[in-house]
């Protein structure tokens, strides 16, 4: 009776080192997951700044419909020759090419850029600005 | 200056240059939103330079070509006559399509001062993104030059159809896509040169064979081009500022390019095609013959306008050929006092670019609120008596409304021929730029006042003082 006692016990204690060794695998296993988890999110921030660009480029696009549909068609010339001005914002480029480059080819064409990119800016802005002083409310 | 901090700013002058735009959309908030553009591009510059820190001979090169072409913009900017702005515009979009080839170019020869790799081991995927750029730019030069040439009269307006044009422009852009690849893999100089040339070429053949007529869908689709070049620069360079206005400018331009096209009712893929609309036409066809016109002088023009109650002005481009904008206001302002309700009708298409006629009028002091687009004003001419056409042609023509056979049939027209009487101001009685008769002419209720427009408004002004 007691052998038994004693056998039913150890059978138990099996019994709960077993389970205790599966509930540490599994933790494990959660662990590793986790792990891995925490590896692909680091790959999601680490994710090409392409893709983070690219998103931008697409909003932008929707900002841009619903902004110029809202332009009135009055304004129409101003605003080919104010967009005008603003996409010579490509002087930046210009403006690194001129800055940075070690190469006196790059800075021949970096030059070159930032007289174009110049001109645009100025006579865009400022023609814009000739134009849209014009338009006047009646004077009644 | 932090790298963080520069793509920070690059975002706030990209948010002003969306504020800019936004502005547009009433003339009153228009001036604060060019202002907005200024204050825009002025940061982006100065964020570039704070972060390049060039050196000392650098920046002295910088002060001197922002100075050369800071001038001569703004010289320009100064002297053009208001008439000249879709040439003024054209050859500002071939400068942008000049600058993105010359930045890629920079880009190619030296990619550490942008932060693309090295020589010989630029990232591919700049490599694409600066050749699509360099692409569209170079597309976009050659383009403009051309639409320049033909809106400045350097160049016949007519269509210039070149045997198998279609097929040399496949091939081109098949060329193209096979050359960007090769190129991205290569990193060759010599393709990336070759890009630019086979881009060239097909920026004129694209634009050649378009005629005069169709000169606003161009301009609105160059527009559109130079941001998507500019957008290209801006992904190779992974630079904020340069991605949002690329975008912006690139969508302003489709949109216009779709608007241009609705006012004619013609598809942006046949405008594209080509070969509608040249200088002047073959005046009509074979039934003109018997039909006759009734042609008035300036005072019979004045003593109708003086005795109407209501008066609608429809000017064209030529109005602006003949610079008349300014006597035609003061033909308004001498109605006006004889108690005339004066009101001005612009169609989408008049002129040579989206927006062309209410420059005009702006300059010549026409309030902007008593000028009136298509759709608000068309209604009106029914209970008007008298409508005044001047320099406009094919925008009235009924043919557009009523006879299905006719080539422009569908197309939104002034119904200029509802007011109790037309008067239509026309140098002579040739066809308009799309070289279709304008029935108008021959109506009962028309009057033709045969005449350079601006010496005929002038006569008017002179009669309406007797």
């Amino acid at each position: 009776m007691g052998n038994e006692t004693a056998q039913d016990t150890l059978q138990r204690l099996n019994d709960a080192g077993a389970a205790i060794n599966e509930a540490r695998s599994g933790v494990e296993r959660m662990i590793g997951e986790g792990y891995g988890h925490v590896a692909e999110a680091a790959a999601h921030t680490g994710a090409d700044p392409f893709v983070f660009h690219f998103a931008i480029f697409i909003l932008a696009i929707f900002v841009g419909y619903y902004v110029v549909w809202s332009v009135t068609p009055a304004l129409h010339t101003p605003l080919m020759s104010v967009t005008n001005a603003i996409s010579s914002v490509i002087v930046v480029g210009a403006l690194l090419a001129v800055g940075l480059s070690a190469s006196g080819l790059a800075t021949t064409f970096g030059f070159v850029a930032l007289i174009l990119a110049s001109v645009n800016i100025f006579g865009g802005f400022l023609v814009t600005q000739r134009m849209l002083a014009m338009y006047k409310k009646k004077s009644k | 200056m932090s790298e963080s901090t520069a793509a920070f700013l690059y975002l706030v002058s990209g948010v002003l240059f969306i504020l800019a735009l936004r502005g547009l959309s009433h003339p009153t908030t228009s001036r604060q939103g060019n202002v907005m553009g200024m204050v825009g591009m002025a940061i982006a510059v100065l964020t570039t330079l704070f972060l390049a820190e060039p050196s000392f001979g650098g920046l002295l090169l910088i002060v001197v070509g922002i100075a050369i072409g800071g001038t001569a913009g703004a010289v320009i900017a100064r002297r053009i006559a208001m008439t000249a702005m879709p040439q003024l515009v054209a050859a500002f979009h071939s400068l942008v399509g000049l600058a993105a080839v010359m930045v890629a170019a920079a880009a190619l020869y030296a990619p550490e001062s942008m932060g693309i790799g090295t020589i010989g081991a630029i990232h591919g995927q700049a490599l694409v993104e600066m050749s699509i750029g360099v692409a569209i730019g170079a597309i976009t030069f050659t383009g403009s030059v051309i639409a320049f040439l033909k809106l400045d009269g350097r160049m016949s307006g007519k269509p210039i159809m070149l045997p198998s044009r279609h097929a040399i422009n496949i091939a081109l852009g098949i060329l193209l896509v096979v050359l960007v690849v090769w190129f991205a893999a290569s990193e060759s100089h010599v393709l990336f040169w070759l890009i630019v040339l086979v881009s060239l070429a097909l920026g004129v053949l694209l634009i050649v064979p378009i005629g005069g007529a169709d000169m606003p869908v161009v301009v609105s689709m160059l527009n559109s081009y130079s941001g998507w070049a500019a957008a290209g620069i801006g992904f190779t360079l992974q630079n904020l500022a340069l991605i949002i206005t690329g975008a912006l400018v690139g969508s302003s331009g489709a949109i216009l390019s779709y608007i241009m096209c609705k006012g004619m009712n013609r598809s942006f893929v046949s405008v594209i095609l080509g070969g509608f609309g040249g200088d002047s036409g073959p005046a009509g066809g074979e039934d003109m013959g018997d039909r006759t016109i009734k042609q008035g002088s300036a005072e019979d023009a004045a003593y109708l306008m003086a005795n109407a109650s209501k008066v609608i002005i429809v000017p064209g481009y030529g109005m602006a050929v003949a610079q008349a904008q300014h006597a035609l206001r003061e033909m308004a302002d001498k109605l006006k006092e004889a108690g005339v309700e004066v009101k001005y009708a612009i169609h989408p298409v008049a002129g040579r670019m989206p927006g062309h006629m209410n420059v005009l009028l702006a300059e010549a002091n026409v309030p902007y609120d008593d000028v009136f687009e298509l759709e608000d004003i068309n209604s009106e001419f029914s209970q008007s008596d008298v409508a005044f056409v001047i320099g406009a042609n094919d925008v009235t023509n009924p043919a557009a409304r009523d006879d299905k056979s006719s080539p422009i049939y569908g197309m939104p027209i002034l119904n200029v021929d509802q007011a109790q009487t037309c008067l239509f101001v026309k140098r002579s009685l040739g066809s308009g730029y799309a070289g279709i008769d304008n029935t108008l002419f021959y109506k009962d209720n028309t009057m033709m006042l045969l005449a350079d427009a601006k010496k005929m408004v002038e006569d008017i002004v002179k009669a309406l003082d007797r």
